[in-house]
């Protein structure tokens, strides 16, 4: 008796996991998304620990060695201020993941829920909601930020949301076509005649069938989502100098570019390879997830 | 039929009006308003005054959105504190600009994004393919600054063979303005057409796997007429939604490529001001910006009506 | 006099799985097609004859490529031919007929179009030939308005017309060989019916071959001069019609025949025990050898090869077929337990009118005769407890609707659901009381669609013990394990989802779900239509054992008549939402007495090829029912006069104790339909 008890919960924890390894697994048997995974846990270790492994101050200036090219002591040489390239490129990831790690959740946590809301509801609510959404997504999202930004100020609390808000709309469109896909299915009619309370539905049945096709577009909103926040902060106005940015990097080296590379090469490689590699581990996971995403426009 | 037109044209105008409410609620929610936004430090007293009575601030907000739509509508769209100059003239030279850069990109762009969407389809998976995909897959995801960067890295200072920054006013002639959009319109055409030939692709891969397809093949019906015949219709359909959107954000979302470029465009312009804190012109720019997205998109869906014969008879939604 | 047209040696085809093997669909088919003859595949999901029908053709479909063998047609091997060459053959010398017409005529062209392009690429017909011979083409499949119906669009028509012009298209290149891969499958049982006809006509005169591949015996029985019966990838019995189906001799055929159930017989088909094997479960003796009664050592150490035996054509591939020939067909039935009289009612139906219209979904573009205002009117129906009533109609006839009714998921206009001995129940599920929802419960007929993908099977049958009984922990456990027991699985289920298990399984699972909760009746809508055959014998032995078991009773929608005869114990017809006809089963099945039920009746078909189904009333959809008088008036074949169309019919009692709705005294009808 105590065996086979012991024994059958043995075999419910392992197929909890199991899902999740499952799809680790098929994620990492495709080479892009092992190429994208691994490019995204580097970048964000790196993010994390760089405070501690790099060799200079990120700040510090030093006008005796401006746009020294790369050598022994600077791997990737120095600025226009004489500060380490090396140092900044390793740092300048850290605000970027930050900030666009917990809009991509403010993201995904308002879309999913409007999204799911809407495709519930339906009739004239839904049709009103979908079309004040039409409108916002009129409106080019650049105009939107920098407008917030330059009166409300850059600091990382306005950012967070006001992204998390912007490309929240994206998510919302794909919650509520997922949520209009399953609400169609059978079994969410058998709960209904169950008898079944509404939320008890939505959150039992409902949810875990949407959930995946949510998390695959965060993922995606996620990049562009980095690639907003280097715009902005390519244009002057996200962070703030001193604070090392890969896209504020890009700016300050661009007019320099002629007889300096280097300070722009650099955050503009470990921007991209970012980028990159969350976009193929998106591939990978939706393919892993078997969810087909017909893709739409930028933003 | 004609009810579906309709009833689309409604849903469009319905949109604007939102649209304006946003606008302008947004910019009125934000701290302070236009005068102390523009005037900065400066804005007490005298001056304060007399820049709220010139811009009509004094006014509840209700009868300001009114007189600003009514004025809108009628081509007036207030005034620029920077420029000290209707909006009106500042913007229509600049949207001559940008139109300049979008036409030529969109000539270029949108038939070679069909082109090499359906080659990529075609030869799916073999190297034609897997070339051009992986091209597609960096353009796509390299920021546009980024790639405009290195455009002018690579094509400007290393090799030399174009100018790099545009330094020509706003109001050069159209002629003067064409060699420097050379460089513009590739780092735009870039991202543009990868964007395009992926969803080409995939919905022609969708296509050709269709059990139509299937048939056409069994009646023996030769590879290439069933190309032409079956598959490009149906696989390029939704290309039209596709090719709407990717306009509406070329004028828009190309904010950044104009301001590495430094081309005076519209993008420019909504830097510009924004830098300049001059907020009646940031309105206007909303304003224009979202009806030309909302006038692409309607577009877009009427021409699918009329050219997908399902959606012509079948008139129930949901 | 017998020309071989096409002949298939040793073809083996198959993919190679993920992890590098090479597994086989079809195992070394071996088998030809004589001039003039249709042949039948009959198999059943998984026997690899759709693979084998394409083949014919020299298609695989993706991923799918010839491992060995070949497959010639007037003396080249179509497998090895370059795809040039075979396009001069596709279309003209052999054409296919797909099963869903609908997805496989092309939506951006018009359907005139579409059969001229067979046209313009065999023949060399001038434009105005063309035209006449499309003309010509649409009236032989007796399309209405030829010229009307060639500027339609595909999806500007209903399912069986659609799926006549895929005959006309196949037509037009005046093909040897027309290959058809199950194209009744979803039509209704009248259109059917006259489809078959149509095929019938088309080979006498044209002394076309045809391949008609289905799971359906009585399709394949009504048109078919041979039969081949497929298992696991391989030809199991190949030989006459009439031999095939009345005494097949192998273990499978006979098997499948059993578990059949047909309007002649009443009672449950015996089913056969186990599944198919996997495509990569290879043995070396007979792929049958588990599910067998008669195998012996010599059948798992060897496999039997497909030979003929003493002087008749046929061919088997069985050690032990000699000992089938003594076993007669029908011999295992189990009969229904006679009803006691006295029982107490359940449910009653008082006077429900229900109206609603059905909101098509754009991408799923069946016809758009879906589209349409449903009606139900004027039924009155008593339900006693521990019996089996079957709603049976085609498509339109409401029997859907009513069971949501029932089951309080869509509203109703007028009338009274009375339940037990309460009060009118509601017609929403939110205003009826827990004793109310845990009494009725409902099966759905997509056992895909109804279990939540993302729930294992336990969680699947905790919902309602959860719901209804509050349980939790171990009681809840070794209750969903009891449940699981009754449905004959084991407790290994427990932690499975639905994508890992097999239709027949998936059902199951959705029957213990239902009598989780010990209702006292359970709704059943088209609970075996999307099953196959076979497993549909055993899914109908479960219910009835449950129900002898526990005493539930079954409310069973079906338009599958012989089912319904299999498994109820009084049926009720309906049509276009009002009730034509109801009795017990017997006495409706041995003497329909309403003309509708006669026609219903006269059009299903059964795996003999000598009871031709009678086509007494036309194929024509009807979209909405009439106004006034009998809602049969469109399409009777037995209307009189005036009446018909402006008075509602009154019910009549037969003898037999069949209630009908008809102007035409009862007992003239029986007398004329005798």
């Amino acid at each position: 008796m105590k065996n086979t008890e012991f024994e059958i919960t043995e075999e419910k924890q392992i197929s909890t996991l199991e899902r999740v390894s499952e799809v680790l697994i098929a994620i990492f048997s495709r080479p892009s998304g092992m190429i994208g995974f691994s490019i995204v846990i580097l970048h964000i270790i790196i993010a994390i620990i760089s405070p501690l492994i790099v060799p200079y101050d990120y700040k510090e200036i030093n006008s005796l060695i401006m746009l020294k090219p790369p050598n022994e002591t600077f791997f990737f040489g120095t600025d226009q201020l004489g500060r380490d390239v090396f140092t900044r490129t390793l740092m300048g990831g850290r605000i970027a993941l930050f900030v666009t790690f917990f809009a991509t959740i403010i993201a995904i946590a308002w879309g999913g829920f409007v999204g799911i809301f809407c495709g519930l509801v339906g009739g004239k609510i839904d049709d009103i909601v979908m079309r004040i959404i039409d409108a916002f997504l009129a409106i080019p999202w650049i105009l939107a930020m920098l407008l917030i930004v330059v009166i409300l100020g850059t600091s990382t609390q306005v950012l967070i949301p006001a992204l998390g808000f912007f490309y929240g709309k994206g998510i919302v469109r794909v919650a509520r076509a997922a949520t209009h896909d399953v609400i169609a299915r059978d079994f969410i009619m058998a709960a209904k005649a169950r008898g079944h309370g509404n939320f008890s539905i939505i959150w039992n049945e409902l949810l875990p069938n949407v959930r995946d096709a949510i998390m695959v577009e965060g993922a995606m909103r996620w990049s562009w989502m980095l690639l907003a926040f280097s715009s902005l902060s390519f244009l002057g106005f996200g962070v703030s100098p001193p604070t090392p940015d890969w896209g504020l990097m890009i700016s300050e080296g661009r007019g320099l570019m002629s007889f300096a590379y280097w300070p722009v090469i650099a955050p503009i490689v470990a921007l991209s390879s970012l980028i990159i590699g969350i976009n193929l581990s998106a591939d990978a996971f939706a393919k892993a997830l078997g969810i087909d995403r017909t893709q739409k426009a930028p933003v | 039929m004609f009810l579906l037109i309709l009833k689309r044209l409604g849903l469009g105008l319905i949109t604007i009006l939102l649209v304006s409410i946003i606008i302008f609620t947004g910019v009125e929610i934000l701290p302070g308003d236009a005068c102390t936004a523009f005037l900065e430090r400066e804005a007490k007293g005298e001056l304060l005054q007399i820049c709220r009575e010139k811009l009509g601030l004094n006014v509840p907000a209700i009868e300001r959105y009114l007189t600003w739509s009514y004025n809108a509508l009628n081509g007036d769209l207030g005034f620029s504190l920077s420029g000290q100059k209707p909006i009106s003239e500042i913007i229509s030279v600049r949207i001559r600009n940008s139109l300049v850069l979008a036409f030529t990109a969109i000539i270029i762009g949108i038939p070679l994004a069909i082109i090499l969407g359906i080659i990529t389809a075609l030869w799916r998976d073999k190297l034609p393919d897997i070339l051009i995909s992986t091209i597609a897959i960096f353009s796509m995801t390299i920021p546009e600054f980024i790639s405009a960067t290195i455009l002018i890295l690579v094509v400007a200072i290393w090799l030399n063979w174009l100018p790099g920054i545009v330094i020509v006013s706003s109001n050069t002639t159209i002629l003067e303005l064409l060699p420097n959009i050379i460089l513009p319109v590739i780092a735009i055409a870039m991202v543009m057409t990868a964007h395009m030939l992926r969803m080409v692709r995939s919905n022609i891969i969708q296509v050709m796997s269709s059990d139509y397809v299937q048939m056409a093949i069994l009646k023996g019906v030769p590879y290439w007429k069933m190309i032409f015949i079956h598959v490009l219709p149906n696989g390029l359909l939704p290309a039209i939604n596709i090719i709407a959107l990717t306009i509406a954000w070329l004028l828009g979302g190309v904010v950044v490529t104009e301001v590495v470029f430094n081309y005076p465009g519209l993008g420019r312009l909504v830097i510009e001001s924004i830098s300049d804190r001059d907020l009646p012109v940031v309105q206007a720019l909303a304003l224009i910006l979202a009806l030309i997205y909302v006038g692409v998109n309607l577009t877009a869906d009427l021409l699918t009506l009329l050219v997908n014969p399902r959606l012509r008879t079948l008139q129930i939604r949901k | 006099m017998k020309e071989i047209i096409q002949s298939i040696k040793n073809l083996s085809i198959g993919f190679k799985s993920q992890d590098g093997r090479e597994i086989s669909i079809l195992k070394n088919i071996s088998t030809s097609i004589n001039r003039g003859e249709t042949v039948g595949i009959v198999g059943e999901s998984g026997s690899g004859k759709s693979t084998l029908a394409l083949a014919m053709m020299g298609f695989a479909k993706q991923g799918l490529y010839p491992i060995s063998g070949e497959c010639v047609y007037k003396s080249k091997n179509l497998l090895d031919l370059s795809d040039r060459e075979l396009e001069k053959i596709r279309g003209k010398q052999i054409a296919m007929i797909p099963q869903n017409a609908g997805q496989s005529l092309t939506p951006n062209l018009k359907i005139g179009y579409q059969v001229e392009e067979t046209l313009k690429l065999h023949t060399n017909f001038s434009s105005k030939e063309r035209s006449i011979k499309i003309t010509e083409l649409l009236n032989k499949v007796r399309l209405p308005s030829p010229n009307v119906m060639a500027q339609r669009y595909p999806h500007e028509l209903s399912g069986g017309q659609q799926q006549r012009v895929a005959i006309a298209m196949a037509l037009a290149g005046s093909p040897d060989l027309l290959l058809l891969d199950e194209p009744t499958t979803g039509l209704d049982v009248t259109t059917q019916a006259h489809v078959l006809q149509l095929l019938n006509e088309i080979a006498k005169d044209t002394k076309t071959s045809m391949v008609y591949v289905s799971h359906d015996l009585g399709a394949i029985a009504q048109v078919s001069n041979r039969v081949i019966v497929m298992y696991a990838g391989e030809i199991v019995l190949d030989g006459d019609v009439r031999q095939v189906l009345r005494s097949p001799l192998h273990p499978y055929a006979h098997g499948l025949l059993n578990s059949i159930p047909k309007l002649s017989l009443p009672g449950l088909p015996a089913a056969m025990p186990g599944t198919p094997p996997q495509p990569d479960e290879n043995s070396n003796g007979c792929s049958f050898y588990e599910r067998c009664e008669l195998a012996i050592e010599k059948c798992i150490s060897s496999k039997p090869e497909l030979k003929s035996f003493s002087n008749s054509q046929t061919k088997v591939r069985c050690f032990r077929h000699d000992k089938l020939s003594e076993k007669e067909l029908n011999k295992n039935i189990d009969s229904i337990l006679p009803q006691k009289s006295k029982a107490k009612r359940v449910l009653n139906l008082e006077n429900i009118s229900i109206t609603y219209s059905r909101q098509s979904i754009l991408d799923q573009i069946l016809n758009r005769f879906s589209n349409k205002n449903i009606t139900v009117k004027d039924i009155d129906i008593d339900i006693k407890k521990g019996e089996t009533i079957a709603l049976v109609g085609e498509s339109g006839s409401g029997k859907s609707t009513i069971l949501k009714s029932i089951a309080g998921l869509l509203s109703i206009k007028e009338g009274n659901i009375i339940f037990k001995d309460d009060i009118s129940l509601s017609s929403d599920v939110r205003h009826r009381t827990k004793a109310q929802l845990r009494g009725i419960q409902l099966i759905f007929q997509n056992p895909d669609e109804s279990l939540n993908p993302s729930h294992t099977v336990e969680e699947i049958l905790s919902q309602p013990l959860k719901l209804y009984f509050g349980l939790s922990g171990i009681k809840l456990k070794n209750n969903i394990i009891d449940l699981l027991k009754k449905v004959r699985l084991s407790e290994k289920y427990l932690y499975r989802y639905p994508r890992q298990l097999s239709g027949g399984e998936k059902q199951r699972i959705a029957v213990a779900r239902a009598f989780a909760a010990k209702p006292d009746l359970i709704l059943c809508d088209e609970v075996t239509s999307a099953l196959d055959v076979s497993v549909q014998a055993a899914v109908l032995k479960l219910l009835q054992d449950l129900k002898n078991e526990l005493g539930t009773t079954y409310i069973f929608v079906s338009h599958d008549l012989a089912v319904v005869r299999a498994i109820s114990d009084r049926v009720a017809v309906l049509y276009q939402g009002r009730l034509c006809e109801i009795g017990s089963s017997s006495a409706v099945y041995k003497y329909p007495s309403h003309p509708y039920t006669e026609v219903l009746l006269g059009a299903v078909l059964e795996p003999d090829p000598d009871l031709k189904p009678k086509l007494a009333a036309e194929d024509i959809v009807e979209e909405k029912p009439p106004e006034n008088g009998c809602c049969f008036q469109g399409r009777c074949p037995r209307v009189i006069d005036e009446k018909c169309f402006k008075e509602t019919p009154p019910w009549q009692i037969s003898e037999n104790g069949n209630a009908i709705r008809c102007h035409i005294n009862i007992k003239d009808l029986l007398k004329n339909q005798s």
